[in-house]
């Protein structure tokens, strides 16, 4: 799916982001960066539905968005830290999004199965987030967010909280989600080397807009 | 620069000891207050109460009037707490005030409140819907027991569950409603399971309070024996026959019942009252 803002603002108290203009097309991989603070998560959180536009018109696969609720925008959606639900087992999380989205049980099962065996999960299904570390947390994270095939995925800072090993593991893993699945993805990262390795489109978000980076 | 350390540190040590008095202070008021009661009867007389049937009437009516109390507030507290915590609309500030005047009204003026309200039409016409669904009508009734209790209790639950609620993270809510969720299901799959110690810390709160509440049901419900006496009523009735360690035997009973309380909610990691 595309994604397009077209002269979009939205504020968050005093915060302003905005106007706004950005044009993923289908297949994308755009690697957003720019200085902390300078509004990347509110922008992922604006695409997400989770904050309101105050003006522009923002398209997902060129269905008009504006209005529309984050269930219904199918999309996948990694927050910075992850936001697990701490009564949940890592299984209950890799399956959210499939069980919610009306999937078959055969199904789902076949889909925990195999995102727990690429993000090496397999033998920490039954636990709960309090007994992971960071970087298994990170994984459970991206294996939610990737579990009901979204078209459109929105990634805060997923590889941020990873070893060197898993975290070069981790981009190759996305890179093939990318060429295999057709997925649209906008990435926020700190790491010029992430960005180099992954994005189709490099983009910077700098005083409250988004410019291309040549 | 040694003397002004050395000042500090005199001066850090006035402080903190002036604040241990303050504590200490306190906390020989309240078990000075126990240890008075418990010295003042002993196992025979406590024995001798509990044989009493009304007293048992009493104890057996506070501990259900209590429990579908504690129940009933959970079951509004939870939506009211989350709805305070999740939702900002116009007049939130006022509506806030409005959900604690039972925490600061004075007890005997919310029995009078609702024995008022019950003598509206809107009132009368309640009773007379209870008395032909239940066979029985509200005030002065058992029923009155359970609303008296319930118009104090929830208020403390609905504090209780509001903190809790602001306490948690919202984006996990968040998350859950960008994948696939209603409103309603992350509620009840996310928000819900993760607040279960909030939750049983309102209930165990709401059944303290409800199990001491005197004067509402004093008002509302009277304190007839065999009938609408509950235990904080017994205390009462026995001390104007002039039955002092039948009364002190009860208020023991009570002590047990909220220290208990406590000591669950605190074994099981909660907040309560807190």
């Amino acid at each position: 799916m595309s994604l397009q803002l077209e002269r979009c603002h939205s504020a968050v108290g005093s915060f302003h982001l905005g106007p706004m203009d950005l044009h993923l097309p289908q297949g994308a991989y755009g690697v957003l960066m720019g200085r902390t603070g300078s509004g990347k998560t509110t922008l992922l959180e604006v695409i997400a539905g989770l904050l309101p536009l105050t003006s522009g018109r923002l398209t997902i696969g060129g269905q008009a968005c504006n209005h529309l609720r984050p269930a219904d925008r199918g999309i996948g959606y990694l927050p910075q830290d992850g936001a697990l639900f701490d009564t949940m087992s890592v299984r209950e999380h890799l399956d959210f999004a499939p069980r919610f989205q009306g999937w078959a049980a055969d199904r789902r099962r076949e889909r925990v199965d195999e995102l727990a065996q690429r993000l090496a999960l397999t033998d920490l299904l039954e636990r709960k987030p309090p007994g992971l570390s960071g970087g298994e947390r990170q994984r459970v994270a991206l294996g939610r967010a990737l579990a009901a095939r979204p078209k459109l995925l929105l990634l805060d800072e997923p590889l941020s909280a990873l070893d060197e090993q898993m975290h070069t593991e981790l981009c190759q893993y996305l890179a093939s989600v990318h060429q295999e699945q057709g997925v649209t993805i906008l990435h926020v990262t700190h790491n010029p080397a992430e960005a180099e390795r992954l994005a189709t489109h490099h983009l910077r978000l700098e005083n409250g807009r988004v410019l291309p980076i040549s | 620069m040694n003397a002004l350390r050395a000042g500090r540190r005199t001066g850090d040590r006035i402080f903190f000891a002036t604040l241990t008095c303050f504590g200490i202070g306190y906390i020989l008021l309240i078990l000075g207050m126990l240890l008075a009661d418990a010295s003042f009867t002993t196992p025979a007389a406590l024995r001798a109460a509990l044989d009493k049937p009304e007293i048992r009437h009493a104890f057996g009516l506070s501990f259900i009037t209590a429990t579908i109390t504690a129940i009933l507030s959970i079951w509004f507290a939870v939506p009211i707490g989350y709805l305070m915590a999740r939702r900002n609309f116009p007049g939130k500030a006022l509506v806030d005030a409005v959900f604690d005047i039972p925490i600061v009204l004075p007890p005997m003026v919310i029995g009078l409140s609702l024995l008022i309200l019950f003598q509206t039409d809107m009132g009368q016409h309640m009773e007379r819907w209870s008395t032909e669904l239940f066979g029985v009508g509200i005030t002065y009734e058992v029923p009155s027991i359970v609303l008296a209790q319930f118009a104090v209790s929830c208020a403390f639950a609905v504090r209780t569950l509001r903190v809790t609620f602001e306490q948690m993270d919202p984006r996990c809510e968040a998350v859950a409603c960008t994948l696939g969720c209603s409103s309603r299901q992350a509620f009840w799959h996310v928000v819900l399971p993760a607040a279960w110690k909030g939750v049983l810390s309102a209930g165990l709160l709401a059944l303290a309070r409800a199990l001491g509440e005197f004067g509402p049901v004093l008002v509302f419900s009277g304190a007839t024996r065999m009938k609408t006496e509950v235990l904080p009523s017994t205390v009462f009735l026995e001390l104007s026959v002039g039955d002092l360690e039948a009364a002190v035997a009860v208020s023991l009973l009570l002590v047990t019942a909220a220290v208990g309380c406590l000591v669950l909610g605190r074994l099981l990691g909660l907040r309560v009252g807190r």
